[in-house]
């Protein structure tokens, strides 16, 4: 227990957050490896859980029928991965592979959610710190989408 | 007070020793220097004006090693009439060459810091002369930091050989692509999410950045507030040339010749003229 | 004063035949003598053979957009001002080949051009023009580099400058402190004098070229009264400029005033036609075309006179960097009074009007400059 306590209060994605608070991440989390290759979640399964990368690196992959698997986004150490769990109806976008074995802490999204709108303490920590995850990955992805290095007339 | 004394109007043919593609739309060239030792000396971040006979003349970067005055190297990526035909050539096939032209990279003044480049696409060729001077003289920088961007993975250049940076203890290397397809097992996202990976020290580090002018500026915001100050960071410009010598007007920006006050440029120095719609 | 101890600043006087002695000496000395003749109803640069071919006894009429001639009632060989030529086109030519090259086993040769620089004798430069002269030898002649058709031209050329004695309508050198009186870079200078009668030019020496020159034609002493009284018309002239430009904060155009609503204005009107490019003593801008024979055995190329009014002007791939208007005409202005300075130390103006003259709207330089000056549209940087 006290070494997922150390290994929550660690992650950048947790920094400076209330020790009361980080009690109940602590009784949400559980350790998760996965090896390299493995498919971590899948587009349409349900979404009850995020993650926090510890050390590794996995992938968020869009299936087409024509192109196979595109990679669209790596995540690496220190990073936070699915947010798909905060809102309804709770399923995965995309799929997601470890492109390298991975050591995370999984949350529980069920258990995060409930408590979250118990205490709004928390629900506030959880949202403020996942939108500013949201609007770093969506400016990045703006610049992704110009195709800055494509040849354009 | 130094005179000019060379007609740089007149291309002078040089032999394509080697031809070799690197991906489907870019090619690296080594021509044979032309003068009677032959030699041709160039510094990190100079241009020459390349001719192919009969369709015209290119500015393109000089990306081979600047300590070797042997050869001239030329890494360039086919995107309008002159370097789509250029990338027919092959090995014994001449082209005509005016050069070297601009400034050059600061490396040599900048002993003692920690070095950060920063290579959007084709911008990694510019850079190259900077990695080999460094490695050149080791001992003389802090940490030496590499991040390049490219479109998708059959888009990278000098695969071989930034594995063999790797491979080095003191040189960090990071590649990131914009999207990948399955098997690609390095990151995926634009260059500017890998500046955090780094932990530079703002107050020792010194940037260079080459790329796609909106690469350069997001790189530039992110290692801003990273702590870097506007005169850590060096870009490199570019614009239409035609004559490479401050003759034609074409290449100005505001007050800057980009031909001959740069390519390079201190970025505290055209602060009010980048990014500044049709300046 | 004999042959031997004529130098710079002397003057002396000539009349009507020292001129065409002059001509003459300059002719046999192999030079082409090119100024100011009538062509198209227009005062234009070219080739003269006698001092009949100046524009005798005419004069011109210059406003915003407007250009005319008149005769006037005297038989003056100088009293006019500019025409839509400038010395440029003798210096920096419109349109010149820069080289061949031809195929050979699988690679090919450059073949350099040669034999191709002519002498001229420039005949009726106007101060303002030296000025040009001088300005666009910073440009082409650098610490760096230098561009080998201007400055072997630039070096051979003999210059006989004439002071205007009568400002044009579009003129305003003294707000550039480029005339009416031409105080450096001439080999003889001459100030025609038209007094009671008398018609006379008073004559300056301005080198050992223009001196030795001299010294084959019949002049004499110049008296006092003469020399006052073509100092006394200079000074005339140089009160009764039609219009003027305040030139000490010119550099905040480009610096404070990027954004100033009054570009809009200008766009409204401008219709990027490049007149004012091409007519300026000082726009150096050229374009380079590559070309080759159908054969393919030979390859060219060419440099023309380029403007940045034009749409590719600064293209890279993907598109053009100023592609309105607006930029368009900003960029030639800042550029000509503001980014010039910081560029080789000067203004690129001049104060000639030709602009002025030949701009089919009338845009006026000196309006504009003030407009924008005057609202000081500072963004914050």
């Amino acid at each position: 227990m006290q070494k997922s306590k150390n290994n929550l209060a660690e992650h950048p994605f947790l920094e400076g957050l209330d020790p009361d608070l980080l009690e109940v991440f602590v009784s949400c989390a559980t350790h998760v490896h996965y090896d390299s290759g493995q498919m971590i979640y899948q587009e349409g399964d349900e979404a009850n859980q995020f993650l926090l990368i510890r050390d590794g690196k996995v992938a968020v992959e869009l299936f087409s029928l024509e192109r196979g698997s595109l990679l669209i986004q790596t995540v690496g150490s220190g990073e936070v991965l699915g947010w798909s769990w905060l809102f309804p109806p709770y399923r995965r976008r995309f799929d997601v592979r470890a492109v390298e074995a991975t050591e995370a802490i999984a949350l529980d999204g069920v258990c995060l959610r409930e408590k979250a709108e118990a205490d709004h303490r928390l629900g506030y920590e959880l949202l403020k710190r996942f939108s500013k995850v949201v609007v770093e990955r969506l400016q990045a992805m703006r610049l992704q989408l110009l195709d800055i290095y494509g040849k354009h007339s | 007070m130094k005179v000019a004394t060379k007609d740089v109007t007149s291309t002078i043919p040089h032999l394509i020793q080697q031809f070799q593609k690197e991906t489907h739309d870019t090619f690296t060239m080594q021509l044979a220097p032309s003068d009677s030792n032959g030699q041709f000396y160039s510094k990190p971040g100079q241009f020459n004006m390349l001719y192919v006979y009969g369709v015209g003349e290119v500015p393109i970067s000089i990306c081979g090693d600047s300590g070797d005055d042997s050869k001239i190297v030329h890494t360039v990526r086919a995107y309008g009439a002159v370097t789509s035909r250029m990338m027919t050539l092959k090995k014994g096939d001449w082209l005509g060459v005016r050069g070297p032209f601009g400034n050059c990279w600061p490396i040599e003044k900048l002993a003692g810091r920690d070095i950060l480049l920063a290579a959007g696409g084709i911008g990694v060729a510019p850079l190259r002369p900077v990695i080999y001077y460094i490695l050149s003289n080791r001992e003389k920088y802090g940490k030496v930091t590499l991040l390049y961007g490219e479109r998708t993975p059959s888009d990278l250049i000098y695969r071989s050989q930034i594995e063999k940076w790797r491979g080095r203890l003191d040189l960090e290397i990071y590649v990131t692509v914009d999207s990948a397809r399955e098997g690609w097992r390095g990151d995926v996202g634009v260059v500017t999410t890998l500046i955090s990976k780094t932990r530079l020290d703002p107050a020792n580090t010194f940037a260079m950045i080459c790329g796609p002018e909106i690469m350069m500026y997001y790189t530039i915001q992110e290692l801003m507030e990273q702590g870097l100050a506007d005169d850590q960071i060096y870009i490199s410009m570019e614009r239409n040339m035609k004559c490479g010598t401050g003759f034609c007007g074409h290449c100005q920006l505001g007050s800057k010749f980009v031909c001959k006050d740069g390519p390079v440029f201190l970025f505290k120095e055209v602060k009010q003229l980048f990014w500044k719609r049709e300046m | 004063m004999d042959i031997d101890s004529l130098k710079a600043k002397d003057e002396v006087v000539i009349e009507q035949d020292g001129l065409q002695q002059l001509f003459n000496i300059l002719k046999r000395d192999g030079f082409q003598t090119v100024g100011p003749t009538i062509r198209n109803h227009a005062i234009v640069l070219d080739e003269l053979e006698t001092i009949a071919d100046l524009p005798v006894g005419w004069t011109d009429v210059q406003d915003a957009g407007t250009y005319q001639l008149e005769k006037n009632d005297a038989e003056t060989f100088f009293e006019y001002s500019l025409g839509p030529h400038s010395w440029k086109k003798y210096l920096h030519p419109p349109e010149i080949r820069l080289w061949r090259a031809k195929r050979n086993n699988g690679g090919f040769d450059v073949v350099k051009e040669k034999n191709r620089t002519p002498k001229y004798a420039f005949i009726g430069v106007r101060p303002c023009e030296i000025n040009a002269i001088t300005i666009q030898d910073k440009v082409f002649n650098t610490q760096e580099f230098f561009d080998p058709i201007y400055k072997l031209r630039r070096k051979k050329i003999f210059i006989v400058a004439v002071n205007c004695s009568r400002p044009g309508g579009t003129c305003f050198c003294t707000s550039m402190n480029t005339g009416p009186k031409a105080k450096f870079g001439f080999d003889i200078v001459l100030t025609e004098v038209q007094d009671q009668g008398k018609h006379y030019f008073i004559v300056e020496v301005g080198s050992k070229k223009g001196a030795k020159a001299l010294s084959e034609v019949n002049y004499r002493n110049a008296e006092e009264k003469e020399k006052n009284l073509a100092r006394r018309i200079l000074e005339e002239a140089a009160a009764h400029m039609s219009r003027s430009l305040e030139a000490s904060n010119l550099k905040a155009i480009f610096y404070e005033n990027f954004e100033h609503p009054r570009w809009e204005k200008l766009a409204e009107r401008c219709l990027t036609c490049g007149n004012c490019t091409m007519v300026c003593p000082t726009c150096f801008c050229n374009n380079v075309e590559d070309s080759n024979s159908i054969s393919g055995n030979s390859a060219e190329r060419w440099r023309k006179w380029d403007s940045c009014h034009t749409q590719d002007f600064s293209y890279i791939h993907g598109g053009s960097i100023r592609s309105s208007v607006k930029s368009c005409y900003r960029q030639w202005l800042t550029h000509k009074l503001s980014t010039w300075m910081d560029q080789y130390g000067t203004f690129g103006c001049v104060g000639c009007g030709r602009c002025i003259t030949w701009c089919p709207v009338g845009i006026d330089i000196t309006e504009e400059a003030k407009s924008i000056l005057e609202e000081n549209f500072s963004t914050s940087s």
